[in-house]
């Protein structure tokens, strides 16, 4: 149960490596939905081009809302985007900060489907096998009597019976896959040189604006969740005492045959429990007051300022001897 | 106050995640069945159609009907929307979103079994093999059949092991064809449920972001509430079963252990002690109510007058009410807990 404990404390409190970790797992099953699609080449010139790009490009584009759709950061983005004033000032510097670490988050799954294509090599093959030049390869099936596009198309698709016997399907499958390959490798390449460099001149520029905007876009998401978290709180509190309350109302109606139970209430023993309940309810203890708290949240969000709460008056006690020297002070 | 939050975080992560987990085994189980069911086109030109275009959609609304039918909110959401008003009104917009969230979670395996049907090609392949424009597919050599003849020959088309016209139409091809049609619509449908997806969940704080905070808490509070009333009236039964059973051999023996004597047991010794708290805590358990018309009562009452959210102030004003027989005790009372006067100095940190 403790190491349950630390494993959830660790998770949730670095919602960073919640993020990293959701992306992780999209990508695995973008990696995993590539190798259980059968692909499914129409071989006829007329829809090649168009299934073997769509399917290039379509899963793609699900997989990148998907991944906006899954990301933490984008409720907090938008919420901070659409709020109004309030007594807090809007940083455009934030909202930005959180857009691009959304995107760039969502950007992985699509790359790897993309990746995946290129190097597998069918999609290409499948749209770009009629736009080789035959001639260079030789061993086309001319006896059939079909046109050249016609048998170009046919290329993608390995039992059609007009290239048995033929190392000509082969040949040009091999060359459209070079191809591909090729592209795909660059582009991975050019990616990680994009990174690698976008990382290592990032602190050449504005490092202390950047600072202040990852601080206080950390400071949105963590000021959400513990919002999140003093209302379910605040609402199994409430929904206690009213359930508590409900029972004794009951009670009223009727004639009390035990007189002791108010008498036990009476006691002095107070458990930590009842204390901290009534730390939770903050004082909030009417529908309208919660339904004002929630409004007011949204629409005019408290101002950056934790003076009066950090400075709180505590009680001190202080034994002082006959001249007046302080003994003893407990706070 | 540390050991609370985990146990929210737990708790709140462990209720939304455990909805997510069925959602998760529900799609799961539902590609499953797919990969497992054994498609068999009845290739025959009436039928064909009914059963491919059956089972795309039959399982779906099962499915969809399931999810309903395991998640454990649709009975706080009957209940809530059919309770009397009672001293509480009734917000419809907390109705809608308890509604909406279950429905959300409830079509994801439909859509996986969809999606999962669209892209392997069987079931459109069985619909669509009679009626589609497979002219380009056919020999043109072979002498052209009659309209009826051709329907039913492309109907065989799906029954690899009964077809026997290849000289007629290349079959591979033509599978082919209807194949990637299908693929193609799964695409679509599926870019077509992100999209729909990513508009409702992304752009949604757009609009009625403040309206939506407070939906939200109070759906979250209903669920709370219900739980905690069934834990309650858990703990109550408990209670009322230990006292009624006390009762019960106290008027069988004769005896009877005067109440009175609890509190001050407390001092005599560790196991006393905890037989003092413990009895305390069934009698607290019991919240006055200890018979069963009372209890009756209650149960009846909390469907049909649901109370109202105010929280009133604690016992000092219920004492208010206490009757006549109470006066003596409360003075009795009083003894027990001697006022402390102290003195306090405030000192401010800044």
């Amino acid at each position: 149960m403790d190491r349950l404990k630390l494993v959830l404390q660790y998770f949730q409190s670095n919602s960073e490596s919640i993020s990293n970790g959701i992306c992780i797992i999209l990508s695995l099953i973008s990696v995993k939905l590539y190798t259980s699609f059968d692909f499914n080449c129409p071989c006829l010139p007329q829809y090649n081009k168009m299934y073997a790009l769509g399917v290039m490009f379509v899963p793609p584009i699900i997989l990148f809302l998907l991944g906006v759709l899954v990301n933490r950061h984008t409720g907090v983005l938008m919420e901070e985007w659409v709020r109004p004033l309030g007594k807090r000032t809007k940083n455009p510097a934030v909202v930005k900060f959180l857009l691009s670490s959304v995107f760039q988050r969502s950007l992985l799954a699509p790359m790897v489907w993309i990746l995946m294509t290129l190097l597998d090599g069918k999609c290409f093959i499948c749209a770009f096998s009629m736009n080789v030049d035959p001639k260079y390869f030789t061993g086309i099936p001319n006896s059939t009597g079909l046109e050249l596009i016609k048998i170009m198309a046919k290329v993608p698709c390995k039992e059609d019976v007009i290239f048995k016997n033929s190392s000509f399907r082969k040949a040009v499958s091999r060359y459209v896959r070079c191809y591909s390959q090729a592209i795909g490798w660059s582009i991975l390449l050019f990616f990680i040189f994009l990174g690698a460099v976008g990382r290592v001149l990032k602190p050449c520029f504005n490092h202390a604006t950047f600072l202040q905007t990852r601080y206080w876009s950390n400071y949105l998401d963590i000021e959400q969740k513990l919002f999140d978290e003093t209302c379910v709180l605040h609402a199994r509190d409430f929904a206690r005492k009213c359930v508590v309350q409900f029972f004794e109302n009951m009670r009223e109606d009727v004639t009390v045959r035990m007189p002791l139970s108010s008498a036990l209430r009476l006691s002095t023993i107070h458990n930590e429990y009842e204390e901290e309940e009534e730390e939770h309810l903050h004082g909030i203890t009417r529908q309208d007051q919660v339904d004002h708290l929630l409004q007011t949240w949204y629409e005019c969000k408290p101002e950056l300022d934790v003076t009066r709460m950090a400075y709180k008056p505590k009680v001190c006690i202080t034994w002082e001897d006959i001249n007046g020297k302080a003994m003893f002070s407990e706070v | 106050m540390d050991k609370f939050r985990i146990m929210v975080q737990f708790l709140q992560a462990n209720q939304e995640s455990f909805m997510n987990g069925i959602c998760g085994i529900m799609a799961l189980a539902s590609a499953q069945m797919y990969s497992s069911f054994e498609f068999t086109c009845p290739c025959l030109p009436d039928y064909n159609y009914a059963y491919g275009i059956g089972i795309l959609i039959v399982p779906p609304i099962w499915f969809f009907l399931l999810g309903y039918v395991l998640n454990n909110n649709i009975s706080v959401l009957t209940e809530e929307w059919k309770r009397p008003v009672g001293k509480r009104r009734k917000d419809p917009a907390v109705l809608r979103y308890m509604f909406s969230s279950m429905t959300q979670r409830a079509l994801i395996a439909p859509v996986v079994w969809v999606a999962v049907t669209l892209m392997d090609g069987k079931s459109f392949l069985c619909a669509f093999s009679a009626t589609a424009d497979l002219s380009e597919f056919l020999n043109e050599s072979y002498p052209i059949l009659s309209k009826k003849e051709l329907v039913k020959f492309q109907a065989r088309i799906p029954c690899e092991d009964v077809f026997d016209g290849h000289e007629i139409i290349s079959i591979d091809a033509a599978t082919r064809y209807i194949r990637c049609f299908s693929q193609a619509c799964g695409w679509s449908f599926l870019m077509v449920i992100t999209i729909v997806a990513f508009l409702i969940r992304a752009i949604r704080p757009c609009f009625t972001q403040a309206a939506f905070l407070k939906t939200k808490y109070w759906s979250h509070y209903i669920d709370t509430e219900r739980k905690l009333f069934d834990e309650t009236c858990k703990e109550h039964a408990k209670g009322f079963a230990k006292v009624c059973i006390q009762q019960y051999f106290e008027s069988v023996s004769g005896e009877i252990v005067p109440q009175s004597q609890l509190p001050t047991k407390k001092g005599k010794g560790k196991k006393d002690d905890d037989d003092g708290e413990k009895q305390k805590s069934d009698e607290e358990k019991l919240l006055g109510i200890r018979k069963e018309e009372d209890m009756n009562k209650v149960l009846w009452n909390w469907h049909l007058c649901k109370p109202a959210l105010m929280l009133t102030k604690r016992p000092e004003d219920m004492n208010g009410h206490a009757h006549l027989d109470t006066l003596s005790l409360s003075k009795e009372c009083n003894h027990h807990t001697p006022v402390k006067t102290t003195a306090v100095a405030y000192y401010s940190k800044v």
